[in-house]
């Protein structure tokens, strides 16, 4: 799945650029656990699966390492730790989608990458108050697709350089590491 | 050179690289400046002065830099005249061309930065080189002969030359003239000037910036061809030009001179130069009619390339012989050969590639001369610079980095080393001080001394700053070293009076983290009343490490092997736990305190006990040594260094990564860093980012870790007692 979504994404890639005039934008959509994600189309990378990745010490646990992507050091992050849902039993089946986020490349361990999103600028809806558990800076909105409900991530907060100790939790959930 | 028709961004670019070659000749000017100031005065050195101011205006001139090129202009002309002779070489003259290279560097400083020149600026150095070069109409000043000839300091016979010089049109907007040309080709011998003007077209088509003469020269010389080509150096991209010896059997000398050309901007004599800039890289060229390039330009970004693929080689080829190994590959004699035959081309290649990189630090040395006047001069003190060793070279990089922090340290030995000239004359010290700058190799590291003959550290003063600011504790014993070593902290400054030189407190700390950052360290030798030494080690490549790969745990950690003194396996007699948990090991007499590579990385699953483990003993950068607990060596190994900071975020005592044959990626350890995670002589805030878990809960560890800003290898009872 992820070698035919990653050749369909170097089809369509191309006309997200031509379609965003016309307000139309293209994202990857992702799950982690029952929730779906979606994130930019033009900011991923690549696709891969999932290898071991070397420790990095003394931070915090949504840091799961370093891996080598083709001699390059990528950080790796668990994103479902990140968003305060536990940490991921990492395996074979687990998915890490490269992206590339202001001025580094970075990796997300996902649980599987679901689909290709084409949806109007006018039907992302800002992420209404309840619903929230995770902190409305690194969400950059809502879609509904096939009547689920997709959050659109903003990748530039998740991994600004400065923001990586920021808990992303709005309720203030006490961490075994802090 | 760029043409009237070029596109912004060519034209950009050229400018860029104008620039880019100011930067390389004012130095040298400057140096030569020094040499003339200190006394040394010869034609090379002239020579090479009018050169550089000419190349200066050539191609300001292109650019119309309006005040560079006028004051350029008055100043080649004196300068002209005095290589000639037709001026009297005198202290006052030397002065005002000092000057004038001063302000022809600010003038193209502003050029550069494209700001407005205050119309007065130079005008009082142009004024005065104007009325010398006045002053030299009436009668050439007859000096008795003090400039010996370094042309033609072998015995030649008088050589016949024809040369055609054909210029293109567009000669005179790339600011050459060819009645330069003419003059210059007068001083190598007898000329004949034949003009052909058949190319002039009616006056009323005639552009008066267009170049329609061409000329033949008869030139009977004794100058070697190398002077002869010179000549025609700036002009070669815009004529037509070919050179003959008329005297046909003389061709073969003609050639051998050619193979003598150097770099541009270096003097082309055949002979022995008197400035010793030391030793030339002689490419053999071919018989050439324009200036021989032993030297191209590269786009640094290139290079780098060219680096990185390599470094990617050298992993490959590991992964490979890794790979090889394991299948057993004894087996197959051929393979093995060939395994190891690929590692032997692919260290030298890599060598090679290193070596591309590779600059003489005489272009970071060349601009201390000036700073040292300067500064001597604003201090009121007399300051000689004593420099050697400029021809090691080291990586590009580095030799960016390293101006900065030898400046500052110069700053610093004269404003705060140097003592003014009566305590020094009273002790016994000759009035003018001496600063020594060298660089040399050694052991895979260069070594930068910057020392002077001052008061040397007062360490009274600094240990009451460093208190007084709130460094360390006023019952802090510290060694001579870690007094020394204060200077660093940031904030620290025994200036009472901040001058504008230095003492603003921000200094020596960025240094060290400079050099740090180059992978290097300082360390500081001072003896009162004497003077003080800073060296600056630091590796020669930084893209390759030297390591030892150990495990802790299921990790696998890369330790510098520079750091490492030695490994041990300790008895456990020889662990004692000191108050709070931290443990010493006793080795020759000597404690050393231990690190528990585990705790700090926060490693599961390593060995525990210390007499289980293996101590590896490493180093610090100011000399003091420290135990490592690790599970066991696996062995050394060449890395090449990648960066985590490209993509990651700092990780404290983590300062690069490597790739390993396996694929894996291996983390290599920063030793300072890590010495410091537990044991600093700080508050205890610092103590829980690092998630140490005794910490938080160990009250006695709290306790030792506001103790310990104690020498570490001392006494375990002291420590007891105090704690």
């Amino acid at each position: 799945m992820n070698a035919a979504l990653a050749a369909q994404i170097a089809n369509t890639a191309p006309s997200a650029a031509s379609s965003a005039a016309a307000g139309v934008k293209q994202f990857i959509s992702f799950r982690i656990g029952e929730e779906e994600y979606a994130i930019d189309i033009m900011a991923v990378r690549e696709i891969k699966g999932w290898t071991e990745t070397t420790t990095l010490p003394n931070q915090p646990e949504h840091i799961l390492g370093v891996m080598n992507l083709r001699g390059t050091i990528v950080p790796v992050f668990d994103l479902r730790r990140r968003f305060g849902m536990g940490l991921t039993e990492a395996a074979k089946s687990h998915v890490v989608i490269i992206v590339a986020v202001l001025d580094r490349i970075v990796g997300m361990l996902v649980d599987a990458v679901s689909d290709i999103l084409t949806v109007d600028s006018s039907e992302i809806r800002p992420v209404p108050e309840m619903d929230r558990s995770i902190s409305a800076d690194f969400l950059a909105g809502i879609v509904s697709v096939n009547e689920s409900m997709v959050v659109i991530l903003a990748l530039e907060e998740l991994f600004s350089r400065t923001g990586n100790e920021k808990s992303l939790q709005e309720a203030d959930e006490p961490q075994s590491l802090q | 050179m760029s043409s009237t028709t070029s596109t912004p961004p060519d034209f950009e670019r050229f400018r860029a690289t104008f620039f880019e070659e100011c930067a390389e000749i004012l130095p040298e000017l400057d140096e030569r400046l020094s040499s003339l100031h200190a006394g040394e005065v010869d034609a090379e050195t002239l020579n090479a002065i009018f050169r550089a101011v000419h190349s200066i205006k050539a191609g300001a001139a292109a650019f119309n830099f309006g005040p560079l090129v006028e004051f350029a202009h008055v100043f080649e002309a004196l300068l002209d005249k005095l290589r000639d002779d037709r001026i009297q070489h005198s202290e006052q003259v030397f002065n005002v061309i000092v000057r004038a290279g001063d302000v022809l560097a600010e003038l193209v400083e502003a050029a550069r930065a494209g700001s407005e020149v205050p119309r007065a600026f130079g005008a009082d150095v142009a004024a005065e080189l104007k009325e010398l070069l006045a002053g030299t109409q009436d009668g050439a000043a007859q000096a008795p002969p003090v400039i010996p000839q370094s042309l033609s300091t072998q015995e030649r016979g008088l050589r016949n030359y024809r040369i055609v010089f054909e210029p293109h049109s567009e000669l005179f907007r790339h600011a050459n003239e060819p009645l330069l040309i003419i003059r210059e080709l007068k001083r190598l011998g007898d000329l004949n000037v034949e003009c052909i003007s058949s190319n002039l077209p009616n006056l009323a088509s005639l552009d008066p910036e267009d170049a329609y003469l061409s000329f033949i020269f008869h030139l009977s010389t004794s100058a070697p061809y190398a002077s002869l080509a010179e000549v025609f150096e700036f002009v070669d991209q815009d004529c037509l030009l070919k050179i003959e010896v008329l005297d046909g059997a003389d061709e073969e000398e003609a050639l051998e001179d050619s193979e003598t050309l150097d770099d541009e901007n270096e003097p082309k004599s055949a002979g022995p130069s008197p400035a010793g800039t030391g030793a030339r890289i002689g490419i053999p060229s071919a018989v050439q009619t324009s200036k021989g390039a032993t030297s191209i330009r590269v786009d640094l970004a290139r290079v780098d390339r060219l680096v990185n693929m390599v470094g990617e080689l050298v992993i490959t080829q590991a992964m490979l012989a890794q790979q090889l190994s394991d299948q057993g590959g004894g087996q197959r004699h051929q393979w093995v050969q060939g395994s190891e035959e690929l590692a032997a081309h692919t260290r030298e290649l890599q060598e090679c590639v290193m070596a591309i990189r590779m600059q003489p630090v005489r272009s970071v040395f060349a601009r201390m001369p000036r700073l040292v006047r300067e500064i001597a001069t604003k201090l009121d003190k007399k300051v000689k610079l004593v420099t050697s060793g400029d021809q090691t070279e080291v990586d590009k990089t580095v030799i960016e980095e390293l101006t900065d922090p030898i400046t500052h340290m110069i700053r610093n030995a004269i404003d705060h080393g140097v003592e003014d000239a009566d305590t020094r004359l009273a002790a016994g010290k000759p009035k003018e001080a001496t600063i020594e700058l060298s660089a040399a190799q050694r052991a895979g590291n260069i070594l930068i001394t910057i020392a002077d003959d001052g008061a040397g550290i007062d360490r009274q003063k600094v240990l009451q700053s460093a208190i007084a600011k709130g460094i360390i504790r006023e019952d802090a014993k510290l060694s001579d070293d870690e007094i020394h070593n204060l200077i660093f902290a940031p904030g620290f400054s025994t200036a009472s009076v901040v001058t504008e030189v230095s003492g603003r407190g921000v200094g020596m700390d960025v240094v060290r983290r400079n050099i740090a950052g180059l992978g290097g360290r300082i360390q500081i030798h001072s003896i009162p009343g004497k003077g003080t030494r800073f060296t600056l080690v630091i590796p020669l490549t930084l893209a390759v490490l030297d390591g030892m790969l150990v495990a802790v745990g299921k990790e696998k950690y890369i330790l510098p092997l520079a750091s490492i003194v030695e490994s041990i396996r300790p008895d456990q007699r020889q662990v004692r736990t000191v108050t709070g948990g931290a443990q010493v090991v006793a080795v020759r007499g000597e404690f050393i305190r231990l690190i528990p590579l585990h705790r700090i990385l926060n490693v599961p699953g390593a060995i525990l006990e210390p007499w289980k483990a293996l101590v590896v003993v490493i180093e610090t950068e100011n000399g003091s040594k420290a135990g490592l607990v690790v599970d066991e060596l696996i062995g050394q190994q060449q890395v090449v260094v990648k960066s985590l900071a490209e993509n990651s975020e700092a990780v404290s005592g983590i300062s690069g990564a490597t790739i390993l044959g396996n694929g894996r990626v291996a983390l290599i350890l920063d030793i300072e860093g890590v010495c410091g995670m537990p044991d600093r002589a700080a508050p205890l805030e610092s103590c829980s980012e690092f998630q140490i878990p005794d910490c938080d809960n160990n009250p006695a560890m709290r306790a030792a870790q506001t103790s310990t800003n104690r020498p570490r290898a001392s006494q375990p009872e002291e420590m007891r007692a105090g704690a």
